[in-house]
């Protein structure tokens, strides 16, 4: 299994339908669980049942599938084990360790990426689900390689400590302040409730959100 | 007329220890570039890394019949499965105190025999060349038992003989005392649930082992990992600059790093081995679940004349783990005290240090009972408080080094609003919920452990400061630096701390609240040696405009060497270093604590806690908390912050919703995982605030410090506790308080 080609490929292509829609991202983080269970007890490389005609095509060994999709604004094109999460694959393929395995279960945040703008789960997305998708993760937050307004809050306002969930609670952030979910504390404290932070920084990444949506102020 | 005084050695200024400063290593937090233990490989040369997971035992107790690996074997990617039954017999040489922090006992060893000790102790590991052939071959491999009863209940199980602290005649003493009141506490067990899992990426290269280990200690899995493998201490380094949180959980060396090992060992190839968030709850240690019954005499106007505390807490049946539980002995000025802690072992992993460390557990049960008597007695449980305050350590007779308790009640009342709580319980409604506010207190020794710390001073200015040292999140690399630019008077930026490698000098473990103490003196004590060094070049140096100068007068601010009396006499360390053709100046120094010591030494607390209790659903909401702290000097207010933050919220889980739900049949927990092992969320944090009394106690520790780690979560849980009481008028005794507890009957 290797990477087949890593092209730059900065614009997303346009008008093109996302193929993990919300719905088709329910069924994946759904089954997710079942899937590998499944797959563990009969050893025969069980494929998820797919609810779009979208779905990476499944390779004659029927235990992996070949998926070309956008990360951090390149076209990646591999070949993927159907059992692997969109985490493992970015951690242990791709060498992308930005992304943090918390729980392995969808319960932490730790692992929160964007796909196609939404933030998701890392560990509950399968890898043969993403052919298509855009997915970022916080190594490609800005392009330039900058820190996002966001990034800066959180040394400001030392909204963290070991670090850990801090990719996770970032993506989270971002993408929190782009649903427009930082109307008050109250809200913000709601909509980053899906990411843990042990060491109890809450307050601070509260104030780091909520100074990022209103520009700093 | 008085005696001149013999002049004193030019103090250098503090320009950076003391103000808020953002944490250095932020920028690769924030960016995803900070690499923890499991995040190790190509990047770091580490190639060809293959993938470990372990099998767990799936009964309480007993023995292995059987271990079929053929299944697992035949699957692809599969490299191969390690059990006892094809594990080569490993030295384990004994590594006791101080070459490791296992308690007194057996430890437990990695597939050396047949014996299942508790749920989930580790069976094998299967190895594959990737990840997900190796989680899959883990479900095939078939482990057969001849399984026994476990036993795992700490109120019935028989004890150890008890460890007995007594002073005075406390039995006599309740027996007259005309105020008694007793009560049984319960504590569930607790688990840290770091958010880094335990991970460990093990290379060998010939006889010399490398591991890329999360470890609150890089000496810990170097001797440990020695002495298993029967290597010289000296064959090992471990790596570990990142920690993803610890809480306690990563002092000592688990046994599934040397399952990563011995596969490497066996493989010739480097191996990574991640704990799941399931396996954590068996894999490594906890906090110990307590019976804490409390006795408590007083006279009637509240002062205390007996106290006797008759604790039960859980440990393996192959190590004796034990808290310090002697917070009860110091915090009031008691005359007759007893306390009788019984360890109980059960059929579970060996439990370990968690943040508070039984400091926190007594004060549950002391603060608690104070918040019983204050009612019982009508006063209020801060007078009851001051009327106990001791004048020197009741168990020592020592004098405090510091104790400012009094202050940490003064200033929580006035900045918490006190005056507006109703001593009355059960008497402030807002629609469906009681609102209620308590406090308690809580210490935690200030303690210090040898250190030592190497710096190098370059051509260029600037400096690498080093020392064997851990960060899982205070900010040692952010403090540490702080006061090594002090020492040094040099900039912030021009100075970097290095840590998390077993050959750098040795520091202790990362824990119990000294690194600051310990590192941070060492660290103090070796910058001011390389001051002096370059002082005394300066000054021997004709060349120098220094040249002549008593070193005791030269000072050193923003990397400008001078005389006191004259700041525009000096020169930079550049340019001395380059005159005197020197590519760089080093020093190496330490720190040791006095052997004797004189006084009475701790950090205090005072939490002050707001809940509302919706009345119909039993919901507890903390609605604000405030920590007021004596901890000595803050080196940095903004890091401390957010470690008071950490332990108050850490305190809330305790007090709420935190416990582990074991099937008493097999011992298996139930709720090991994350949605159901509640851990307090961004929406369970509202108003959290801290205060430090301004202070330095210098007879704790060179640099001021009482250490603050630990104490911020010292009588949060109490605090909270104390609070639904005022808040409902129901008294739940075991924690945590649910909403289960608080809708049942009276």
């Amino acid at each position: 299994m290797s990477t087949d080609a890593q092209e730059p490929e900065l614009q997303p292509e346009e008008g093109r339908p996302s193929p993990l829609s919300r719905r088709t991202f329910i069924a994946a983080t759904g089954t997710a669980t079942g899937v590998a269970v499944a797959a563990g007890v009969t050893g025969s490389g069980t494929r998820p049942v797919s609810a779009t005609e979208d779905v990476a095509s499944e390779l004659a060994d029927g235990t992996t599938s070949r998926v070309s999709f956008l990360l951090n604004g390149r076209r990646q094109s591999l070949v993927v084990d159907n059992r692997a999460s969109l985490l493992d694959l970015l951690r242990e393929r791709l060498d992308l360790t930005g992304t943090k395995k918390g729980c392995d279960a969808g319960a932490c945040g730790a692992c929160t990426v964007h796909v196609d703008g939404r933030r998701v789960n890392a560990c509950l997305t399968f890898a043969a689900r993403l052919d298509g998708a855009q997915v970022t993760t916080i190594e490609g937050l800005t392009p330039d390689g900058d820190l996002h307004p966001l990034q800066r809050a959180f040394i400001e306002q030392d909204a963290l400590q070991c670090g850990f969930c801090t990719p996770g609670q970032i993506m989270s952030g971002v993408a929190c302040i782009r649903e427009g979910h930082t109307g008050s504390p109250e809200e913000i404290r709601e909509w980053m409730s899906g990411n843990i932070c042990r060491c109890g920084c809450y307050v601070k990444i509260v104030r780091a959100v909520a100074q990022t949506a209103t520009g700093g102020r | 007329m008085t005696p001149q005084p013999a002049p004193q050695p030019a103090r250098q200024p503090q320009a950076t220890v003391g103000t808020p400063r953002s944490r250095v290593d932020g920028r690769l937090k924030v960016t995803g570039q900070a690499r923890f233990a499991a995040d190790h490989g190509p990047a770091d040369g580490i190639d060809g890394i293959v993938h470990a997971v372990l099998v767990d035992a799936t009964i309480g107790r007993g023995r292995i019949t059987g271990i079929d690996t053929r299944a697992a074997l035949a699957a692809p990617d599969v490299l191969t499965v390690i059990h006892h039954g094809n594990a080569p017999r490993l030295p384990y040489r004994d590594n006791s105190f101080p070459d490791s922090i296992h308690p007194p006992g057996e430890r437990l060893r990695a597939f050396q025999d047949d014996h299942v000790r508790f749920f989930g102790q580790p069976v094998a590991v299967v190895v594959a060349t990737t990840l997900e052939a190796a989680r899959h071959a883990a479900r095939l491999v078939e482990a057969t038992y001849d399984a026994e009863p476990p036993q795992l209940d700490l109120v019935t199980a028989p004890a150890h003989e008890p460890d007995v602290y007594t002073r005075g005649d406390a039995a006599a003493a309740l027996a007259s005392a005309p105020v008694q009141l007793e009560m049984t506490y319960r504590m569930g067990r607790n688990h840290h649930n770091a958010m880094e899992p335990h991970a460990i990426v093990a290379r060998w290269d010939g006889d010399r082992l490398t591991v890329w280990e999360k470890t609150q200690w890089v000496a810990d899995p170097r001797n440990e990992l020695a002495a298993v493998f029967g290597i010289a201490q000296a064959a090992v380094r471990c790596y570990s600059r990142f920690v993803g949180g610890a809480f306690g959980n990563s002092g000592r060396t688990w046994v599934h790093s040397v399952a990563a090992a011995l596969a490497a060992r066996e493989l010739r190839r480097p191996v990574k081995l991640v704990l799941s968030r399931r396996q954590l709850y068996f894999g490594i240690g906890f906090r110990p679940a307590y019976e804490y019954g409390v006795r408590l005499g007083s006279e009637r106007d509240g002062r205390l004349t007996a106290v006797v505390h008759d604790v039960r807490g859980e440990t393996s049946r192959y190590e004796r783990h034990s808290d310090d539980l002697a917070l009860g002995r110091m915090l009031y000025d008691t005359p007759h005290f007893r306390q009788d802690v019984r360890l109980v072992p059960l059929d579970v992993n060996t439990p370990t240090w968690m943040r508070g460390p039984g400091w926190s557990t007594t004060a549950t049960a002391l603060e608690t009972s104070l918040d019983e008597l204050a009612h019982e007695l009508g006063i209020d449980p801060i007078e009851l408080r001051i009327r106990n305050e001791p004048a020197d350590d009741p168990a020592t007779g020592q004098p405090f080094s510091t104790r400012r308790l009094h202050e940490c009640y003064t200033t929580g009342m006035r900045e918490f609003g006190w005056h507006r709580r109703s001593s009355r319980p059960r008497a402030v409604r807002e629609g469906d919920w009681l609102i209620g506010m308590g406090m308690a207190a809580g210490a935690y020794p200030a303690e210090s452990a040898p250190a030592q710390a190497h710096a190098r001073l370059g051509a260029d200015g600037t400096v690498v400061v080093r020392s064997a040292s851990s960060d899982m999140g205070p900010g040692t690399t952010t403090s540490m630096a702080q006061v090594a630019a002090d020492a040094l008077g040099l900039p912030m930026w021009s100075v970097q701390f290095q840590l998390g490698d077993s050959t750098m000098p040795p520091a202790p473990v990362h824990a119990l609240a000294w690194t600051m103490a310990s590192v941070g003196s060492a660290v103090q004590a070796t910058c001011d040696r390389l001051r002096r060094k370059a002082v005394a070049l300066a000054v021997g140096d004709d060349r120098s405009p220094l040249h002549g100068v008593p070193a005791d007068e030269v000072v050193v601010r923003r990397g400008w060497l001078h005389a006191r009396a004259d700041p525009r006499r000096g020169e930079t360390y550049q340019q001395l270093l380059a005159r005197n053709g020197r590519t760089h100046l080093e020093a190496v120094g330490g720190y040791e604590p006095p052997e004797e010591i004189r006084y009475s030494m701790y950090a205090y607390s005072a939490i002050f806690a707001e809940v509302a209790v919706d009345a119909r659903l039993g919901i507890v909401r903390v609605r604000r908390m405030l920590g007021v702290f004596d901890a000595g000097r803050i080196v940095n207010p903004k890091l401390a912050d957010s470690q008071a933050h950490g332990g108050m919220i850490g305190g809330l889980g305790q007090a709420l919703l935190e416990h582990t739900v074991t099937d008493p049949r097999d011992g298996r927990i139930l709720n090991a995982n994350l949605a159901d092992y509640l851990v307090p969320t961004n929406a369970d944090a509202a108003d959290i605030r801290a205060i430090y009394i301004e202070g330095v106690d210098n007879e704790a520790a060179p640099i001021g410090v009482k250490g603050l780690g630990e104490v911020v979560q010292v009588g949060v849980a109490p605090a909270i506790a104390n609070a639904v009481f005022n808040a409902t008028g129901r008294r739940v005794r075991d924690l945590p308080i649910t909403p289960e507890a608080l809708l049942m009957p009276r």
